[in-house]
């Protein structure tokens, strides 16, 4: 029987590896994207594009918008006094939002009134303006505090301090909020299931396809073992990958791993078990690589999507979020972002560890039975 | 070209999808299961967060400081905790997200008119979120100094001040701030992108890999009536799929389109185009479907998800990474499509997006008939 393995899997490794553009394809095209999209996925948001318009123009009003330009987070794109181009610029994208200050602002502030300040915002992606909306909220509060206290100052005649919260934050296992440090990890995960998923689901419908698996079931082989030979390959390319991407995120984007290596390798053996049983499923069930290629991406693009990689789970309708526990990738991603960012053990991993198992083990089992049955 | 051969290619290719009904099912309800399934899972809201705090000050002006979380509608508040480790162990089994720690001389310090240090601490694994919720927390903090200040100058001042000065934000396009305005729109691009590349990316790989092509390479079509007419039925399906998600979007899940509805579908005519094109590129490049698959999967799904500006805004990317979005045609139709639903713009502003997808689309046509006619000969 080892015998046999043997030469499956030296067929498979000289079938895989012969095709220079597929050697390309499985150890280059994983750390060319991983360095590409570990430089895409950012989604600090600073420097928002801002227009201001302010009719008053005087020392009050230039010192507020100092206020907006001298933070972190607005670049002041435009000055103008004409409304319509600063819409424009809203419209084609090219600002996020309008500060605008109407004529009179000084003069409300110097008679005591309230000066009104206008803040348009594109609310086409919510969440950066919901971060414009707070920032300026921030930012107008202090600057309407130091007016208030040097107003109170001049009424008495000495100089006032009013009391104020600071808030001092801090984050938890990242710092500087680094999107990056969240993205990155996800991202590892994401391009193994794919390259796994694919290799598997693949390789075994060409052999039917193309016929050659007729002349396989002629020799001596058993089920087994042409099983056996067939995915080893694309464990040990699995493996493979796993480490370029890692060595990517850890060298070259410096995300901390913190957590233990060994551990992270062998949670990936166990969730290699659930994408290549998923694959052979999908090989299992398809009768072209066309068939093929539609069922993966069927189960893949779900998979990514429904895994909290960029939406977070929590916000999934209940019916949702029990569909993402037979996800493997949504455990591997706890798992692979627990072990880089927060450090944590097989102590606290261990439930996602052995939901990967299970789901593996099952998803494997039923694979080989009904790869059984459709050579039978 | 010939009208006659291009037509006997069309046809044929679509005697092929038509023979495969479970691929034609895939091709027409994948993105319609796709738009219902994420249409209602997908959401970047950031609203009730779970808040606990440590308050060590006790005091009305602590208590009124936390009414300020309380009471806003972006913080569900969890209870009182009586130390790190409670605090800690919240955070760690998610039972909070942002911890507040108020220092015992809290009030003692705002009363003689010092900066009081809160603590927020914050699970900061999710950075995006994390930037929000430390958003909120930051205005709600403004607010109430806001506050402070008014009732110690009142008090010192004697005369009632009022507050100086008064934002008065307004939200354009989307005034609810709901995220599936965008992520539905952005979906559309993606899932069509991504179809378009998959049902095309096989068809000449598989013509050579299962010998057929030497029968059609003996026909007298041409490279461009060949490539012209595998396209046909396939554009027909994609423009099928597009007019399904667009009504799914209006109609089931009530995304504002305030555009031009002949503006969008010309504009996703031009990128099905395209798309197909590249798939059928990819698949005159591959030869054999394994190879063909793989590169369409690279080449098209992960760039038009993470590189078309649908989730991450390209403007935030370093500028080699953002060179690279420029031949990504999903990028070009994300634009569009978010323009033409949420900002109701034409083409007045986005002809530069329309042109490049139409430089795109023939582009990549043209260079898959020239690399066609290589092999022919």
């Amino acid at each position: 029987m080892g015998e046999r393995i043997l030469t499956m899997l030296r067929k498979e490794f000289i079938q895989v590896f012969r095709d220079p553009r597929m050697r390309m394809v499985i150890l280059g095209v994983p750390v060319i994207q991983c360095l590409i999209f570990g430089y895409a996925v950012t989604m600090d948001v600073r420097h928002v594009r801002l227009v201001v318009v302010d009719h008053d123009g005087t020392p009050a009003t230039r010192a507020l918008i100092a206020r907006f330009t001298g933070s972190d987070y607005f670049d002041a794109v435009a000055s103008t006094d004409d409304e319509t181009r600063a819409r424009r610029l809203i419209d084609a994208a090219e600002a996020s939002a309008i500060l605008q200050i109407d004529a009179g602002f000084s003069a409300d502030l110097a008679a005591g009134r309230t000066a009104a300040v206008q803040l348009v915002v594109d609310g086409s992606d919510s969440n950066t303006a919901r971060m414009v909306l707070n920032y300026s909220a921030t930012i107008v509060s202090g600057y309407g505090n130091a007016v208030l206290v040097d107003r109170a100052g001049r009424q008495t005649g000495r100089t006032l301090s009013t009391g104020a919260v600071d808030l001092r934050s801090r984050a938890w296992f990242n710092e500087n909020l680094e999107s990056r440090n969240y993205f990155v990890p996800g991202i590892m995960a994401v391009l193994v299931m794919l390259v796994t998923l694919m290799l598997t689901g693949m390789a075994i419908v060409r052999e039917k396809e193309v016929g050659t698996i007729e002349q396989i079931m002629v020799t001596p082989i058993r089920p087994v073992e042409f099983i056996l030979g067939k995915c080893a390959p694309f464990v040990v390319i699995g493996f493979i990958d796993v480490l370029l991407v890692t060595a990517v995120g850890v060298f070259w984007f410096e995300i901390p791993i913190r957590g233990s290596l060994l551990l992270l390798l062998a949670s990936t053996a166990l969730y290699l078990m659930s994408t290549l049983g998923i694959g052979l499923f999908i090989s299992t069930v398809s009768s072209t690589q066309q068939q093929a290629m539609m069922t993966t991406f069927f189960f893949f693009f779900p998979a990514m999507l429904l895994s909290g990689f960029i939406y977070p789970i929590a916000n999934m309708p209940a019916a949702v979020q029990w569909l993402t526990f037979v996800n493997p990738l949504r455990y591997y991603l706890i798992i692979i972002r627990g072990v880089f960012l927060k450090g944590i053990g097989a102590d606290l991993l261990w439930p996602q560890m052995a939901a990967l198992f299970v789901l593996g083990l099952g998803v494997l089992t039923f694979a080989v039975k009904r790869f059984h049955k459709t050579l039978a | 070209m010939n009208p006659r051969r291009l037509w006997a290619v069309a046809r044929k290719e679509g005697l092929h999808i038509r023979r495969d009904p479970r691929s034609l099912i895939l091709a027409i309800g994948i993105p319609m299961l796709m738009i219902i399934l994420f249409g209602f899972a997908l959401t970047v809201d950031v609203d009730h967060v779970p808040l606990v705090a440590w308050d060590q000050s006790g005091t009305a002006a602590s208590r009124e400081f936390l009414a300020q979380f309380t009471g806003s509608r972006y913080f569900d508040f969890q209870g009182i905790v009586a130390g790190y480790p409670e605090l800690e162990r919240a955070i760690d089994r998610r039972d909070a997200y942002l911890g507040l720690v108020i220092p015992p001389e809290f009030s003692a310090r705002l009363d003689a008119g010092r900066p009081a240090e809160v603590q927020a601490i914050i699970d900061g694994s999710d950075s995006n979120t994390a930037a929000i919720v430390l958003g909120y927390a930051q205005a709600v903090t403004g607010g109430f100094n806001q506050r402070v200040a008014l009732a110690q100058v009142r008090r010192l001042a004697g005369s009632p001040p009022v507050p100086p000065l008064d934002l008065r934000p307004r939200v354009w396009f989307n005034a609810d701030l709901e995220s599936k305005n965008f992520i539905i729109p952005g979906l559309i691009a993606v899932i069509m992108g991504l179809i378009a590349a998959l049902l095309t990316s096989l068809t000449i790989a598989r013509e050579w890999e299962r010998g057929t092509m030497e029968q059609l390479i003996s026909t007298p079509v041409k490279a461009s009536e060949l490539i012209v007419g595998k396209l046909v039925p396939y554009f027909v399906i994609g423009m099928l799929d597009v007019l399904i998600a667009v009504l799914m979007a209006v109609f089931l899940f009530h995304v504002p389109l305030r555009g031009s509805v002949p503006l969008l579908f010309a504009t996703a005519a031009l990128f099905i185009v395209g798309t197909l094109a590249q798939g059928i590129l990819i698949s005159i490049i591959a030869r054999g479907q394994l190879l063909a698959s793989q590169i369409a999967m690279v080449s098209t799904f992960l760039p038009a998800f993470l590189l078309s500006g649908f989730m991450f805004a390209i403007p935030n990317m370093p500028v080699p990474v953002q060179a690279i979005t420029y031949i990504v045609p999903a990028r070009y139709f994300v634009a569009l499509v978010k323009g033409i639903y949420q900002r109701g713009v034409g083409l007045g502003v986005l002809w530069a997006d329309a042109i490049f997808l139409a430089v795109f689309a023939a582009v990549v046509l043209g260079l898959a008939v020239l690399r066609f006619k290589k092999r022919l000969a």
